[in-house]
């Protein structure tokens, strides 16, 4: 702090090629990534708008492009939704270990190994949904219709093959598991040692200082954390489309082999043999999915916003 | 103890190395003498597409043309039915593989860029097959009002007497039927509903679609994904392109009075008793599938593809390269080479030597 009141007392700081040379980068990374975003965008918009009133043949049955894309909104957001619910409390769990309870010598392999979960490419989960996880999850899907299919969730039929929105959710929240737990061990790290160890000598037990030390100063980057995962769940495609058993329903059944699509899934199968209108009309929807995701984030970063008022 | 095992490292990498460098020197030779002797006289880069459904088997054919012609370089882009009749018409490709026939419109268009009718003859031949997962039934007897119906979700469970009356002899359980269909868009949905529409119309009332058009059943993706389906849940159903069916049982489907499987001298057989489309010029082989036929021996799901081509080209050596390679493509040689990759039906003899008389009428002018 003191160095840089000192300097700004000189006037200018000095400046060198490699100043400009850096600034000049960094500049033009900025701007890059903002074309980068806004030719997204105007791509989306222009390819898009004419799949939106198109003829009703383009819709697949359905008769319009709201009634196309609500199932698929809807399905995005459910499966998302159970991903984060699932990966959340873990992963928040799992940084706790590795960052304040576990000894270091067991902390860091542990670090490592959640870090490696994200290099596994989307296609080997979804191989790993389809072969190796739904079927084992059937039993505990039968367990729950019979026991408490008076919850709409688990109404059943189940599927005979688990491929259900619960198994894509599963699959996503191991996916999104590694991105909340890394930002949110990095966060943890960073809580001032003198606020916890001060909070540890007002006579706190360890789970009090890790709630009025820890949580307080690590919420907004938990936030963070959360909302990467979310917009990795959003956006997932491959895993999806192989898991999933869609069939472009609304329903609250999560354990049934009906179940709504996701746009990116949606979008994946149907472009391969898509032409022409129909084209614009698979665009169209990924525009919504931007949109979405856009709206999740900035109601992410108000919430975060408003807690820092608080704090 | 290190150096040895450097030492043991070492040594079968230069093995290795040593034995490439024999290899490499041999094939240079054979190559050499085998342009020099056999001179097919073919050289060239032919760059086509069209149909997906004909890629394995595509790369069969192009493995084995430019083996026996080493100056010749074939390409095929899957990039779909429609994009490769495209393609063609716009004279992008000399020729194009495409799942169904060129339409009215597209036939005038192609007659225009070819100056002459185009052809058009099929060349790959692949049965569906019905695959189900049932514990304790091996093999299960089906009519299309019965398929369609359980694809239509009407019929629900193993023991429903319309499936018990088709299989007296089959211990059927009472389990729920779980059917599987393609999530993504396919032209095996399209063959499949094309039969169920065919057969069963007042059961299955969707027409014939590419796009799963209802919410019953399960959706999987591709091929695979069906298939995988299958494996892993009881009392599944599903259908794919019978050389993926694996180790999953398959359905015999009724025609006439027998019931039959996807066997490719079956699906050969439909081909042989469907009668041409009608309006169409002489160098078409086209035909319009007869699903509902009762022709005892014809399995009637199956999926066709075409490949269409110009009589006459521009010039000689695009004429000479599409002969050779269409030649080959129907020839029993090339059709055994696709039976052995993708599981496709050979083509019976009496349609490979029409096919064969209209592409050696291909020339330049």
């Amino acid at each position: 702090m003191s160095t840089t009141t000192t300097e700004r007392g000189t006037g200018r700081p000095a400046r060198q090629r490699g100043d400009v040379v850096f600034a000049g980068v960094a500049k033009g990374a900025g701007v890059l990534i903002l074309l980068a975003l806004a030719g997204v965008t105007f791509f989306l918009t222009f390819e898009g708008i004419p799949g939106l009133t198109g003829d009703d043949s383009v819709y697949s049955g359905k008769d319009g492009f709201l009634s196309y894309v609500w199932p698929l909104v809807y399905g995005t957001v459910l499966a998302a939704l159970i991903a984060l619910l699932i990966a959340t409390p873990l992963a928040i769990g799992v940084a706790l270990v590795t960052s304040h309870y576990a000894p270091a010598r067991l902390a860091r392999p542990v670090a490592y190994t959640i870090d490696l979960l994200a290099a596994i490419p989307s296609v080997v989960y979804g191989l790993w949904g389809i072969n190796f996880l739904a079927p084992r999850l059937v039993p505990g899907y039968q367990f729950l219709q019979e026991h408490v299919s008076w919850l709409p969730f688990f109404a059943g039929p189940t599927a005979t093959t688990g491929r259900t929105i619960l198994t894509a959710g599963i699959v996503l929240a191991v996916m999104i598991l590694p991105i909340i737990t890394a930002i949110s061990r990095e966060v943890f790290l960073q809580t001032p040692k003198l606020h916890e160890e001060a909070a540890l000598a007002l006579g706190a037990t360890r789970w009090e200082m890790i709630r009025t030390a820890v949580f307080p100063h690590a919420r907004s980057g938990i936030v963070s954390a959360v909302m990467l995962g979310l917009g990795r769940a959003l956006g997932e495609t491959m895993a999806v489309a192989m898991v999933l058993s869609a069939t472009g329903v609304v329903t609250f059944n999560l354990i049934s082999s009906v179940n709504p699509s996701t746009i990116a899934a949606n979008i994946a199968l149907q472009f391969p043999e898509s032409s022409g209108e129909r084209v614009n009309v698979l665009i169209a929807t990924g525009l919504v999915l931007f949109v979405v995701t856009f709206a999740v984030n900035f109601a992410a970063r108000s919430i975060v916003a408003r807690g820092q008022i608080k704090g | 103890m290190r150096r040895t095992n450097i030492r043991r490292g070492l040594a079968p990498a230069v093995a290795t190395l040593a034995l490439a460098t024999a290899l490499s020197a041999c094939s240079d030779d054979s190559s050499a003498d085998e342009g020099e002797g056999e001179g097919s006289g073919l050289s060239g880069t032919l760059s086509a597409g069209g149909a997906s459904s004909q890629e394995a088997a595509m790369a069969a054919w192009r493995a084995g043309f430019q083996e026996a012609n080493p100056d010749v370089t074939v390409n095929y882009e899957p990039i779909g039915s429609g994009g490769g009749r495209e393609q063609f018409i716009s004279g992008g490709y000399p020729f194009a593989g495409t799942d169904s026939a060129l339409d009215e419109e597209e036939l005038a268009a192609a007659e225009e860029q070819c100056t002459a009718a185009p052809i058009e003859v099929p060349n790959y031949v692949s049965p569906i097959a019905v695959i189900y997962n049932l514990e304790g039934v091996d093999e299960l007897n089906l009519d299309g009002a019965t398929l369609a119906g359980i694809f239509a979700g009407e019929i629900t469970t193993w023991d429903d007497p319309a499936i018990a009356e088709l299989n007296p002899d089959a211990d059927l359980p009472g389990d729920p039927i779980s059917s599987v269909h393609r999530s993504d868009e396919s032209g095996t949905s399209e063959n499949f509903t094309a039969y169920l529409d065919a057969v069963a119309a007042d059961v299955w009332t969707h027409g014939e679609v590419g796009e799963w058009p209802i919410e019953d059943g399960e959706g999987a993706q591709g091929t695979s994904g069906v298939v995988d389906a299958v494996s892993n849940g009881s009392g599944t159903i599903g259908y794919a392109d019978a050389s993926q069916a694996g180790d999953l049982s398959v359905a015999n489907i009724q025609v006439g009075e027998e019931f039959v499987g996807p066997t490719p001298e079956a699906a050969a057989q439909i081909l042989e008793v469907s009668p041409r489309a009608e309006g169409r010029p002489e160098s078409s082989m086209a035909v319009e599938l007869a699903r509902d036929t009762e022709e005892g021996g014809a399995y009637p799901i199956v999926l066709v593809s075409y490949l269409v081509a110009c009589p006459t080209y521009d010039d000689q050596e695009t004429a000479d390269l599409v002969k050779g390679f269409l030649s080959y493509v129907v020839s029993e040689e090339g059709q055994a080479a696709a039976a052995e990759t993708a599981g496709a039906a050979p083509l019976t003899s009496a349609l490979t030597d029409e096919a064969q008389g209209l592409i050696d009428g291909i020339n330049a002018g």
